[in-house]
């Protein structure tokens, strides 16, 4: 049986790059607990000698001739863009000193 | 109503018309465009009505067909198409504030396709968030309602296109399947909903939910029309790598064959499950002896591995969410909410983008394929992919169809399950499977429920089986027949 604690919840949140509220941190405790109970299920089926299965079907690499075709238009795609600059795509500061707002 | 109604015929007849000249693709359209603008106030099918496009597109058609110029084999046909599916110059949202504004520079290969073969594309339909759910509450741009009552939901994720061709705003109807999402909408609206085999359309373009599992398919009042759609969308694509590179199955010399000889195998542990509403399980064991009076040799059938699809499905489907929804970060397209740091930016932008069902999608994948979790949850759910795919593997070297009901209820009431998520998610018990296989399957309406809700029947075939799965459909839809005539919408309509 699942239970999530509060710190496990922050933990994923974190990975998956969500900010959540103190609410829904709560409520979202209960029901993935909840979710995850129901999901062990699949551990109940013995399978250690059953591979498992990524895919519908076998999937071999498809390879296309290395040929230089058109892609999407620059401003296009640009213009589709929250921030855009010089060409590119315009992002708050990754690295370097303390975080100030600014975009880098 | 008059049957020269052109919103009232279904594509076969439309077309016909058209070829005869008692009916222009303008009229058909203008129509079908008055129908939505009379009734989308009270369903919301439609996110975005494109009549200026659509007009144009259908005064083309019909100069091209004065001029004896080639048509396509939609020519003129009214469809509905699902926000999950680019479109050049239209805003697609797929029912997400994240994507809200986003004007794709490209469209999707099945909208080429549409095009191609002239369909009138009216708009884009409301659907479940980033097609997760079941019942189009998930939109975050409101609710669509059934056709057939409009205090019920019409079932999801592609609840829009459902209920648009449901109510006769629209001939024939897009969605996508990752774990039910065209046939449970389609049994709740009384229509005719299809999942292809995986790889048979191509999903570039379609914005990816769960990539080993997302199929495009059609939406249609009869099992003729739903064919037309299926064989115009399904071919191969290079720009998908997954997409199959033999030919797609034709199937409309199928379609007046019958059943006589077929073998035909009823899921046992699906038609009387537990969870199976009365009316549900009499409406289809009733569509069962009727394959049989139809010379078909119906015999019992076991999945044994099918009761654990559904959790399978629910880490399979989230943790591969969770992965292909990493792309909304706010960089390179939609919403964007301003942070101190890259990351803290691309949190605030996720926590105000999306709703709650998708963050618990998102969650459960991240806590899926999460270290020390992995091998519990997402490896064993694909050793349960793997067994059923065998189970129905050993089914099909019996049967050349499996049937089952297409859903365990009838459509519920909105608001009904939105507080309790592994309520909704049952919705796709009987469905599953063939996602987790890549197999096709359609829902077809037998009948109503003793609250005169429609009832789907689900007929499932193997991988590449879409003739054999036609070839049934029809066959049952010819003895059975089904009035798509849903009056709730039009008394809506006339007493607002």
């Amino acid at each position: 049986m699942v239970a999530l604690s509060d710190e496990e919840v922050q933990h994923v949140a974190r990975l998956a790059r969500v900010a959540l509220s103190t609410s829904e941190r709560d409520q979202l405790r209960g029901q993935l607990s909840d979710i995850l109970a129901y999901a062990e299920q699949v551990g109940e089926v013995a399978a250690e000698d059953v591979p498992p299965t990524s895919h519908p079907y076998p999937l071999v690499n498809v390879d296309r001739a290395d040929d230089p075709r058109p892609s999407l238009d620059r401003e296009a795609v640009l213009s589709q863009a929250p921030r855009a600059e010089q060409q590119r795509f315009r992002v708050p500061r990754i690295l370097g000193e303390a975080p100030d707002g600014e975009e880098a | 109503m008059a049957s020269s109604d052109p919103t009232r015929l279904d594509a076969a007849s439309l077309l016909a018309a058209y070829a005869d000249g008692r009916q222009t693709a303008e009229a058909a359209t203008r129509a079908h465009l008055a129908r939505i603008d009379a009734t989308d106030g009270a369903l919301g099918a439609f996110l975005r009505v494109t009549g200026e496009d659509a007009l144009a597109h259908a005064v083309d058609i019909d100069r091209r067909r004065e001029e004896g110029r080639p048509l396509g084999p939609l020519a003129g046909v009214p469809l509905a198409l699902k926000d999950i599916l680019a479109t050049r110059g239209t805003p697609t949202t797929c029912g997400s504030r994240m994507l809200e504004g986003w004007t794709p520079p490209y469209d999707a290969t099945v909208v080429e396709r549409l095009r191609a073969a002239d369909a009138i594309v009216l708009g884009k339909t409301n659907m479940d968030e980033f097609a997760m759910g079941s019942s189009t509450e998930n939109s975050a741009f409101g609710p669509t309602r059934n056709p057939w009552g409009l205090d019920l939901v019409p079932g999801g994720s592609s609840g829009g296109s459902a209920a648009a061709v449901g109510a006769f705003q629209a001939t024939l109807g897009i969605g996508t399947d990752t774990g039910g999402s065209i046939r449970q909408p389609a049994a709740f609206c009384g229509i005719v909903g299809m999942k292809p085999t995986y790889g048979l359309v191509s999903r570039y373009g379609l914005v990816a939910f769960g990539s080993s599992l997302d199929q495009v398919g059609p939406l249609a009042r009869t099992v003729g029309d739903a064919a037309r759609l299926y064989e115009a969308i399904a071919g191969h694509d290079p720009r998908d790598a997954t997409s199959i590179h033999e030919a797609p199955p034709t199937v409309a010399d199928r379609l007046d064959r019958g059943v006589a000889g077929l073998r035909v195998g009823v899921v046992r542990s699906f038609l009387d499950g537990d969870g199976v509403d009365a009316g549900v399980r009499a409406r289809c064991a009733e569509a069962i002896e009727r394959f049989e009076a139809l010379g078909a040799e119906v015999v019992d059938v076991a999945l044994p591995h099918a009761d654990r699809a559904l959790p399978a499905y629910y880490l399979i489907a989230p943790s591969e969410a969770s992965s292909n929804l990493s792309r909304f970060d706010g960089v390179r397209y939609g919403l964007r909410v301003d942070g101190p740091t890259a990351e803290e930016m691309m949190a605030r932008t996720r926590a105000e983008g999306f709703g709650p069902e998708v963050k618990r999608r998102i969650m459960i994948g991240t806590y899926a394929l999460s270290a020390g979790y992995y091998d519990a949850y997402y490896l064993q759910a694909q050793k349960v992919r793997t067994l059923v795919q065998r189970d129905l593997a050993t089914a099909y070297a019996d049967c050349d169809v499996l049937v089952s009901p297409a859903t365990p209820s009838t459509a519920f009431g909105i608001g009904d399950k939105v507080d309790d998520p592994l309520a909704m998610y049952l919705n796709d018990v009987f469905a599953v499977p063939s996602n987790l296989a890549g197999t096709p399957a359609l829902s077809l309406p037998v009948g109503h429920d003793a609250d005169g809700l429609p009832v789907g029947l689900q007929i499932m075939a193997p991988h590449l089986g879409e003739p054999v799965l036609f070839q049934a459909a029809a066959a049952l839809e010819a003895d059975m027949g089904f009035e798509a005539a849903p009056a709730a919408v039009d008394a809506a309509v006339a007493a607002s």
